[in-house]
Order: C-alpha cells, then sequence, then structure tokens
C-alpha cells in the first residue's frame, strides 16, 4: 500500500519530535529542572509513530510508564507536556501526574501508567465503549515485555479476544525489564505466539522500521474497525538510554547496545526516504531546526508557566 | 405503597437506571441468565440482552479493568464483583486506577463506575467469602462507600450511585440479601442523596453509630434495652461512610453524651475508629464517657457457628459496651 508523501513526512516529523523532545528532557531532568522520574521513549520512535499514523483523533490509545512518545504521536503539545515534567499548573494534568502519568482524554490518549500492565484490561474496556456506543473507534494499547509477565496481559487480552473488541494490542520488547532480559522471564522467542492462546491474530514486527511497524499494525487497525476483533502485535525494539533517566543502564552488553544502535530507527526511515526521494537534504535540516525551536519554544513555556498553588493538591479528587 | 426485600430493591434499582440511561451496562460473573449469585437481576438479561448484561469470565482484574476503559470513555459500567473478598484479586484496578486517574491526570476525566459487591459474615462461609473491608477501602481517596442497611435504603442509595461520575463500591450485606427485613417504598422514583444520615431511631441516653446489618442489631438491642432498662438509644446509620455526614453524629452525641460504634469489621484500622477520631477531636466537650467501639477481632473470619458467631458483633456484645458507659 502507498503511503502519501505529506503521511511520510509526517510520521518523519513525529520521530524527530519524539526523539529531540527525549533528548531535552534529559537534559533539562539531569540540570536539576524536571523533579521526577522520567523514562526515555529515544530507540523506540518508529512503534508509537507507525502503529498511530493510522488512528483518527477519536480513536483512543493507552500507554505506559515510557509514555512521551505515545502521547506527542497522538498529537500531545510538546510545551504542555514540558509544563508537566516541569511541574507546572500549566501541564496537561495540571502538574499532578508528571511523566508517568500524562494524559489527555481529549486526544484520545486515556493514560500513562505507572503499574506495569495496567493500562491491558482498561484498553480492552475502551474498545467494549466503542462497541457498545456503536462507533467504529478502535483503541492500541502499548504495554511492553514486562508487562507480558503480569496477570492482566492474560485477563485483559483475552477478553479482548473473547468479545471480538477493536482494540490492537502492541508490545514494545525491548528485550529488558529495567535490568531483567527477556530471556530469564520468557521461555518463548515470540511474545506474539500467545495470541494462539486467544484465538487472534499474533504478529512479529521489526520496531526500528517504522513503515513495517505501519504495514502490520494497518492490518490490525482495519480487522478491529471492521468488526473483527483484536490482533496482538510484538514490535521488536530497543530503549538507547537506562530505564529512567539517571539508570547507566550497564547491566546491558555493551556489544547489543552497540548492535541495535546500528538500527537506528530516524536514521534508517531517513535513509529510505532520501532514497525514495520524498525528503530533500535540505528538509531534513529543515526538520531538525524546525523542531528544535519548537522544543525550545516548550522548554520556555515551561519555565515560565507558573507553579500550582499548594492548595490545589486538595482538588480534583472528586468529580 | 408496596413491600419489597432487599434483593428486589437491587434488581428494581438496576432496572429503572439502565431503561432510564442507555449508557448504563452490567458486567461480571455470573450476571447474565443465571441473574447473580442470588437472582437478584433475574430478568434483566432478558430485557436488555447480552450486549448490556455481560457475563465475563473469571477474571476479575479484567471485569474491574474494562470496567474502568468503558466509563472513562462514555459509558457507565456496573461492575457486580460477587464478594468483596474477591476484589484482592482486582486490587490494583481500585487503589491505583479507578480511584486515582481523574487526579493524576488533571481533573479532566469522569469516572461513572459502581463496584456492588457482597459483603460481610453469618453465612457461614468462612475467611475468603465473609469480610468486610470498608476500613481498608475507606483510606483510598477518590472512592465513595455506600453501606445500606435495608431495602429502601438500598434502592435509593444505588440509583444515587449509578448517576454519580465517581467510583462508588457499594456492599450489600449478605444477612440482606438473603434474609433482611423488607421495606415499603413508593410506587414513584426516589433517590437518597450521598453524605446524608438516617437516625433509625431516636434516642437520649446513648447515640450508637452502626452500619449494615448492625442497624438491625442495634435496633433489636435497643427496643429491649428501652423495654427492660428504659435506657434510650439513638441508633444512626451513615449510610455512606465515604462522604461521611459527621454533623449528625456530633448533633447526636452533643444530645446524649455517650457515643458507641457497632459496625462488623475488625477494629484495626476500621471505619468505627475513624469516627471515634472525629468525635475524639471535634465533639470532646460533648462527651461524658469514653467513646466505645464494638467491632469484630483481629482475626480472619472463621467457619462454623460456634466461632463464627463469637467473630461477629451482637446485641449482647452492644449492651455490655452500653453498661460499661451508662
Amino acid at each position: 500500500m502507498a503511503i502519501a508523501k505529506e503521511k511520510l513526512t509526517d510520521m518523519y516529523r513525529t520521530m524527530v519530535r519524539i526523539r529531540r523532545f527525549e533528548e531535552r528532557v534529559a537534559r533539562e531532568f539531569a540540570e536539576g529542572n524536571i523533579p521526577g522520574s522520567v523514562h526515555s521513549y529515544i530507540g523506540e520512535e518508529a512503534v508509537a509513530t507507525g502503529a498511530i499514523a493510522h488512528l483518527r483523533p477519536d480513536d483512543y490509545i493507552m500507554s505506559t510508564h515510557r509514555g512521551h512518545g505515545h502521547m506527542i504521536a497522538k498529537g500531545g503539545r510538546t510545551d504542555r507536556m514540558m509544563a508537566e515534567l516541569f511541574a507546572k499548573k500549566t501541564g496537561y494534568c495540571l502538574g499532578k501526574g508528571g511523566s508517568m502519568h500524562i494524559a489527555d482524554i481529549d486526544i484520545g490518549m486515556l493514560g500513562a501508567a505507572g503499574i506495569v500492565g495496567s493500562g491491558i484490561p482498561i484498553a480492552t474496556g475502551a474498545g467494549l465503549s466503542a462497541k457498545l456506543r456503536g462507533t467504529d473507534q478502535v483503541t492500541i494499547c502499548f504495554f511492553g515485555d514486562g508487562a507480558a509477565c503480569i496477570g492482566r496481559f492474560h485477563e485483559g487480552i483475552n477478553l479482548g479476544a473473547v468479545w471480538k473488541l477493536p482494540v490492537i494490542y502492541i508490545c514494545e520488547n525491548n528485550l529488558w525489564a529495567v535490568s531483567v532480559p527477556t530471556s530469564t522471564s520468557l521461555a518463548i522467542r515470540d511474545i506474539a505466539d500467545r495470541a494462539v492462546g486467544y484465538g487472534i491474530p499474533g504478529v512479529v514486527v521489526d520496531g526500528m522500521d517504522v513503515l513495517a511497524v505501519h504495514e502490520v499494525v494497518g492490518e490490525a487497525v482495519a480487522r478491529a474497525r471492521e468488526g473483527e476483533g483484536p490482533t496482538l502485535v510484538e514490535a521488536k525494539t530497543y530503549r538507547f538510554r537506562g530505564h529512567f533517566e539517571g539508570d547507566s543502564g550497564t547491566y546491558r552488553p555493551k556489544e547489543e547496545i552497540e548492535e541495535w544502535q546500528k538500527r537506528e530507527p530516524i536514521k534508517l526511515f531517513e535513509e529510505k526516504l532520501l532514497e525514495m526521494k520524498v525528503i530533500t537534504k535540505k528538509e531534513v535540516e529543515e526538520i531538525d531546526k524546525e523542531i528544535l525551536a519548537e522544543i525550545d519554544q516548550a522548554v520556555k513555556f515551561a519555565q515560565e508557566s507558573p507553579f500550582p498553588k499548594p492548595e490545589e493538591t486538595l482538588e480534583n479528587v472528586y468529580a | 405503597m408496596r413491600e419489597i426485600n432487599f434483593r428486589q430493591a437491587i434488581g428494581e434499582a438496576l432496572d429503572e437506571e439502565m431503561e432510564r440511561d442507555p449508557r448504563v451496562f452490567i458486567l461480571g460473573e455470573d450476571v447474565g441468565k443465571m441473574g447473580g449469585l442470588m437472582g437478584e437481576i433475574g430478568g434483566l438479561y432478558q430485557k436488555y440482552g447480552i450486549d448490556r448484561v455481560r457475563d465475563t469470565p473469571l477474571s476479575e482484574a479484567a471485569i474491574l479493568g474494562a470496567a474502568i476503559g468503558a466509563a472513562i470513555t462514555g459509558m457507565r459500567p456496573i461492575a457486580r464483583m460477587r464478594f468483596v473478598d474477591f476484589l484482592g484479586v482486582a486490587w490494583d484496578e481500585i487503589l491505583n486506577q479507578a480511584t486515582k486517574m481523574r487526579y493524576m491526570f488533571g481533573g479532566k476525566i469522569k469516572m461513572p463506575l459502581v463496584m456492588d459487591a457482597l459483603s460481610g459474615a453469618g453465612r457461614r462461609t468462612a475467611a475468603q467469602h465473609s469480610q468486610s473491608l470498608e476500613g481498608m477501602m475507606m483510606s483510598i481517596p477518590g472512592l465513595k462507600i455506600v453501606l445500606p442497611s435495608n431495602a429502601y435504603d438500598a434502592k435509593g442509595l444505588l440509583k444515587t450511585a449509578i448517576r454519580d461520575d465517581n467510583p462508588v463500591i457499594f456492599f450489600e450485606h449478605k444477612l440482606l440479601m438473603w434474609a433482611g427485613p423488607t421495606s415499603e417504598v413508593p410506587d414513584e422514583e426516589y433517590l437518597i442523596p450521598f453524605g446524608q444520615a438516617d437516625i433509625k431511631r431516636e434516642g437520649s441516653d446513648v447515640t450508637v453509630v452502626a452500619t449494615a446489618y448492625m442497624v438491625t442489631r442495634a435496633l433489636n438491642a435497643a427496643e429491649k434495652l428501652q423495654q427492660e432498662r428504659g435506657i434510650s438509644l439513638e441508633i444512626i446509620d451513615p449510610r455512606t461512610i465515604v462522604p461521611f455526614d459527621k454533623e449528625t453524629v456530633l448533633n447526636s452525641v452533643k444530645k446524649t453524651g455517650r457515643l458507641v460504634i457497632f459496625t462488623e469489621e475488625c477494629q484495626t484500622g476500621s471505619f468505627a475508629g475513624q469516627v471515634a477520631a472525629i468525635v475524639a477531636d471535634e465533639g470532646f466537650d460533648y462527651l461524658d464517657a469514653p467513646i466505645k467501639r464494638v467491632n469484630a477481632p483481629d482475626t480472619p473470619v472463621p467457619y462454623g457457628i460456634i466461632l463464627e458467631d463469637f467473630w461477629i458483633p451482637n446485641e449482647d456484645k452492644l449492651t455490655k459496651a452500653i453498661n460499661e458507659i451508662m
């Protein structure tokens, strides 16, 4: 399926936006401007970008603790995101959630969560809701290889499968649950194999190749919209940084990191786009410049925004 | 006016709200053709169909998780969790998801979700089917907690719970569900607001705060004490413990000068302890005697008649506490 030129450029821009946002977050964190914990999406940009490119504004995504990339790909504004990380009142969550709970229901981003795997049944429920309301909205549920080992992976996907709900379960398998490699937590090579146990399709895809992700998730989204039920997609990917900012990640072999970095997803896509003549070297530079300016602006917005008042702690508990 | 029992109250409230609002639906184990463990929602599956009365697999985390996902995207689910003890299997959904999403996402989302579950001892069902967990639940901000003590209240409170935009846990005491007294209810619709205690019996000597099935037992004890010894108990049923109507309790203690909190729950970390703390803090000057708590011992609920009856608070234990402060 040919993808329109503008769509390809948009996807490229999204990947660069995620990367530049995360790089700046790392810097701001190191400088002490972000008080809480942050988990970087650098290295995994192709997964969120390729998958969410299929969604409409009224579709839903469910994110993880590593949620910045998903949020940006779904249309999240980098200034309000940065403000949230800075714990400012102008942040998406009024400074109450931070990085781990970045969300905005208005753009269909149902939440990032600090409890690994908790989003899987919730995404199933968003799918149930779409079905009951008679819409053709779909939900993409992201989770990691760590979440594939928690009970709710089973409960949530089984329920989505038995009720044939419009949900695409995407496992971002970055091979490491903090310091524990999948080789010691899983007796199977491919998490996608588990789909057999739920009677749904399971597909493995190269998570460093945005076009491959786009193609596989495209089929899954089409199935879901047509009422044919869920798909389990496993994207093999890699986080280039530690589990959280400040984690050196030295538990991972140097050779493994270098091997994955050879397949750096933005570079891979850029080379392909240049080869396809979708984009020129000059345009690549312009996009980068434009995004860097946007991120500068986002940081400025975050810096200049007010903190919430202490007594705002007491608000928003109940509707 | 008509007479209905507690089970009918639950069934009628669900039926009326489902008819009124197409966003309301039920999910849980055996809610479909079986109509609930005691047939309390019998007929709803036949009336509303498989989409709105959904039998689920034995997956409590997914039942509650799916209810959360549906609630934040425009539906109004009722997750029937069967026994409150089973909430342990879906604890994260209560502790970290349903009760926190609104707050941590900056107040944007609504969570119109009702969890209802059988609670309480007295059916000889032992440690994993008999607990009362309201004290533990009460310490989770973001949750509302309803503990009805009769059929009339159950109907009006459940309808209010379904219309609330927050997660509400609705406890159905087993003894009320199985063999509770009937109530007169009006033919026309009624709702009971949250945070409004009900004085089940007016009195002048001792204030007794009681919840759920302990209201029945408090009323029995009050009748006997009045007849045999002329002691007058004022029985207050908070009906919802979150939000809690402390004013009604403080006003009563102001009048009686004595307070006993009579609830079926392990004493440590209990709702009873919270009421005692509030009255000690804000109503100390009204008190003529120490505050008494009559609750269950800090043990799992035992099996069998001898042990379980020892565990459950009863009229004798309440009377003994009253004797100590009169």
